[in-house]
């Protein structure tokens, strides 16, 4: 049992991001399109407010995933992010920006103010999304460690091909993601034209994820990473083919089944490494030598055992609650402090 | 240029922003919660205004608390990765426990808090508000029980030179973190109940001032009305005044929770980190006196230079020991014990960096621990007379038409803001050289410590360290004026700003009839 411990929460850490990229993936995606998708402010408010009550709850999946880590693989988390300091920099910034710009957008009056936070919570989610792929390919593709477990290729070593690759798949399956969510909670022209461009970019975002999938699957050359990515490319062209056919759930349904296949495909590859070095394979962290003590990974297996159902079931809950569809006609006037009290209150 | 320095002014700077939104969250989340129970109680209007308007202070406030909290979490990898890996096996236990017992909670039970306001029940609405309160809570009882661990490290084994956890129950049930946790989470009720305070008393004050309310003879107040400016109707006045009150009793309260569990934190200091308490009252010399002033150059942290002026003999002891007369050790004394016990010099180690056989200066930074410790208790202090003050002075219904009270209201509103910062900067200064402290007390476990100049990332240099400092504290610093910016408008704005239906002349429904009322509030 003790030996199979590191393995478990290996699955579990995998498990916890590809909670955080599908349920993250559509309040990034929704994001994002709020520059260039949405048409006037009514839309880009009616954007907003179909993540707006779930956005905060999704994104403790990344928290969770990051203390998981620290948590279970302390050596994985040291190395990974201390490797990544300026990206992990970048993307820190970009979901600050966009958390305080979904809250604030609205409490403003002006033009200037909205679309300010407008700008901050597009590229604010963008530059996220990127910056996370990024992260995750490097884990995967592997970064100059030492026999500490230290990057020696300097503060620029993450820029290579794959961050590239990780970063836009993750980009780009985020904004197919939002697109496909908005046909699902959104009505009206906003609907129909997000399931128009999802049916004719569809295959080209989620290119680079398929792109980092391969590499990865042939490095190792495992016959499962091939049969993971076979389902993937089939579920993908599946929710293709519906979102075509106008059966937006089964366009959703069908892209998820992507993103789980596809990232069980990379990280059963890389299995058990968690972390690559480039300089010498013997650097390499891995499930074992990275791993918590067995009494710790125990611990916390009793935890995530009892809570992460719980969370999934009062999570569903809230989704459930929040279950209409919204059309701009749904959208209340804009929010304002009225005039009136303001001025009396300055006099 | 020292990327341990730069790391330390990065953890100190977005730790303490970050503690200004946490207190005012778990403080005002609490009252928010309380005013709208009372509210599901009584069915009063009161009630209601008065949640919606401090609920919505509370989100404003919130968010940038959620926003530079994923910070705290990642930067122990990002800068901190010796840290990391030494502490590993126990500190990232509560920290994953966090997110997934407490983040979660108070994440997803605010959102629908927010915008379940006509969509849940009355009662299952009122639910979820305590569900993200106590997740709050409890995400502060984890954090503080990590923390606490690095003040005071138990429930682990020394093997191959790191602590393995052997005994969670012992990391939770730290005596250090269980008091940590109460003298934190009264300090930030006091911060909540100050904020509330403070601009319950500058809207009475308006009232006043507008001519809205006037006082009779015998001072009580003659409660009025302006039709014209949304929300001043009398039910206004309830509104403020019950708020103020409230607040004051809540600060008040939480002073006397801050002083005992203070007292009670102070004396588990004594014991586990003898050094920290010498530098707190500068006391160079074994001694049982407390300084209520002691001068000199105390930035050089040279005995030589410091000269008490004025004393009260056995209150140091009582302090510490709880009676009159023990001799408390001085720092003096103590520096020698720790080279014996911890060596000269750092280990000539990779690890330490450029710090690498370097002389050790056990003395943590007198100046900062000597005046945060006294602005702590002062400002403390300062809160807490000044809220029986205001019960006082509003005991016939209103404030005084005093424009100069109205003002230092507001700026008191920051008084136990400065004295929570103060503390942590007291206690984590009051830590070095250490990150994670060695115990001389019997429950201490031998060999678990670690030294802050060993603890940072080796892969990352000062330059890239300095990067991200300058980057996250002018983003924080823009993000404050922000922050201030809608408090200021909202507070401005009375409870019609949280409740646009009050401005009866311009408010109009927002849902036409022939749909679904599926938004009652959107952003």
């Amino acid at each position: 049992m003790s030996d199979a411990l590191p393995t478990i929460w290996f699955i579990l850490i995998a498990v916890l991001w590809l909670g955080y990229l599908f349920l993250e993936g559509f309040d990034l995606g929704v994001g994002t399109l709020l520059k260039g998708f949405a048409k006037n402010e009514q839309e880009r408010r009616l954007l907003i407010n179909t993540i707006g009550p779930v956005w905060d709850g999704n994104e403790v999946w990344l928290l969770t995933a990051g203390g998981a880590t620290f948590a279970a693989f302390p050596l994985w988390y040291a190395s990974l992010f201390s490797a990544l300091y300026l990206p992990l920099t970048l993307a820190l910034v970009a979901l600050i920006l966009r958390a305080i710009a979904i809250e604030y957008r609205g409490k403003g009056h002006t033009d200037r103010w909205r679309a300010g936070w407008t700008w901050c919570m597009s590229a604010g989610s963008a530059v996220a999304a990127f910056c996370v792929g990024a992260m995750l390919a490097l884990t995967t593709t592997g970064m100059p460690l030492n026999e500490r477990g230290d990057n020696v290729g300097g503060p620029f070593a993450w820029v290579n091909a794959y961050a590239i690759i990780g970063g836009l798949g993750v980009l780009g399956f985020c904004i197919l993601h939002g697109l496909l969510f908005l046909t699902l909670k959104t009505d009206g022209d906003v609907r129909h034209r997000a399931a128009r461009i999802a049916g004719s970019w569809g295959p080209l975002l989620l290119l680079p994820l398929v792109a980092w999938a391969v590499i990865i699957v042939v490095r190792s050359g495992h016959w499962w990473g091939w049969a993971l990515l076979l389902i993937a490319a089939g579920a993908a062209a599946y929710s293709w083919i519906a979102i075509r056919g106008g059966r937006e759930k089964a366009a959703f349904l069908a892209e998820s089944g992507f993103l789980v296949a596809g990232v069980a495909a990379i990280f059963s590859s890389v299995y058990p490494v968690v972390m690559p070095s480039t300089l010498d394979p013997q650097f390499s962290l891995t499930v074992g030598g990275a791993s918590s003590s067995a009494y710790t990974l125990t611990v916390m297996l009793i935890v995530a055992i009892v809570f992460v159902p719980l969370v999934i079931l009062y999570q569903s809950w809230s989704y459930r609650v929040f279950a209409q569809r919204l059309s701009v006609e749904h959208i209340p006037a804009a929010h304002a402090i009225p005039k009136a009290v303001r001025s009396a209150a300055h006099s | 240029m020292d990327p341990v320095l730069v790391g330390r002014w990065q953890f100190g700077i977005t730790t303490v922003y970050h503690f200004w939104m946490v207190p005012l969250t778990l403080g005002l989340g609490l009252l928010v919660a309380i005013l709208q129970t009372v509210y599901n109680r009584t069915g009063n209007d009161v009630w209601l205004r008065a949640t919606k308007f401090w609920g919505k202070l509370y989100l404003i406030n919130f968010i940038m608390g959620v926003a530079t909290g994923i910070v705290q979490e990642f930067q122990f990898g990002m800068a901190w990765s010796e840290y990391s890996r030494y502490v590993g096996d126990v500190f990232g236990a509560p920290l994953a426990m966090e997110a997934l017992i407490a983040f979660f909670l108070e994440s997803v039970f605010l959102g629908l808090w927010i915008f379940g306001w006509g969509r849940l029940n009355r009662k299952l609405h009122l639910g979820v508000l305590w569900a993200a309160v106590i997740g709050s809570w409890i995400s502060a009882f984890f954090i503080i029980a990590a923390n606490s661990w690095m003040q005071h490290p138990v429930g682990v084994e020394v093997i191959d030179g790191r602590p393995k956890l052997v005994d969670i129950w012992a990391v939770l049930g730290n005596n250090t973190a269980i008091a940590a946790y109460f003298h934190t989470l009264s300090g930030a009720v006091a911060v909540g109940a100050a904020f509330m305070l403070g601009i319950a008393w500058y809207h009475l004050w308006r009232r006043r001032k507008d001519g809205i309310d006037t006082v009779d003879d015998l001072g009580r107040v003659v409660v009025g009305e302006a039709p014209e400016i949304p929300g001043r109707d009398r039910t206004d006045h309830t509104v403020w005044l019950r708020s103020l009150r409230i607040g004051a009793w809540a600060a008040i309260f939480a002073f006397a929770a801050v002083a005992l569990t203070g007292d009670i934190q102070a004396k588990l200091m004594y014991v586990q980190q003898p050094m920290k308490m010498a530098s707190a009252e500068a006391a160079c010399h074994t001694g049982n006196q407390f300084s209520v002033l002691t001068v000199g150059d105390l930035s050089s942290n040279n005995c030589k230079d410091v000269h008490p002026v004025i004393e009260i003999p056995g209150l140091l002891s009582f302090l510490a020991k709880g009676n009159f007369t023990e001799d408390v050790p001085g720092v003096q004394p103590l520096v020698p014990q720790y080279q014996e016990k911890y060596g000269q010099t750092y280990p000539d180690d990779e690890a330490a960096g450029i710090h690498a056989g370097q002389q050790i200066n056990y003395q943590p930074l007198m100046i900062v621990t000597y005046w945060g410790f006294r602005l702590m208790i002062g400002f403390g202090v300062l809160s807490a007379a000044a809220a029986a003050y205001a019960l006082w002075a509003t005991r016939k219904g209103t404030v005084p038409r005093s424009a100069f009270l109205s003002k230092l209201a507001l700026w008191g509103i920051t008084a136990p803001f400065i004295a929570n910062s103060a503390g942590w900067v007291f206690t984590e200064m009051g830590r070095q050289p250490f990150v994670v402290a060695p115990n001389p007390d019997a429950s201490g476990i031998d060999g678990v410590y670690l030294y802050t100049a060993a603890a940072s990332s080796p892969s990352v240099s000062a330059g890239e360290m300095l990067f991200s400092l300058i980057t996250l504290t002018l983003l924080y610093g823009v993000l404050m004026v922000f922050e201030l910016l809608l408090l200021i408008r909202f507070v401005r704005g009375g409870v019609a700003s949280a409740m646009p239906e009050l401005d009866h002349q311009n408010y109009k429904p927002t849902v036409s009839s022939d749909h679904d009322d599926v938004l009652s509030f959107a952003y």
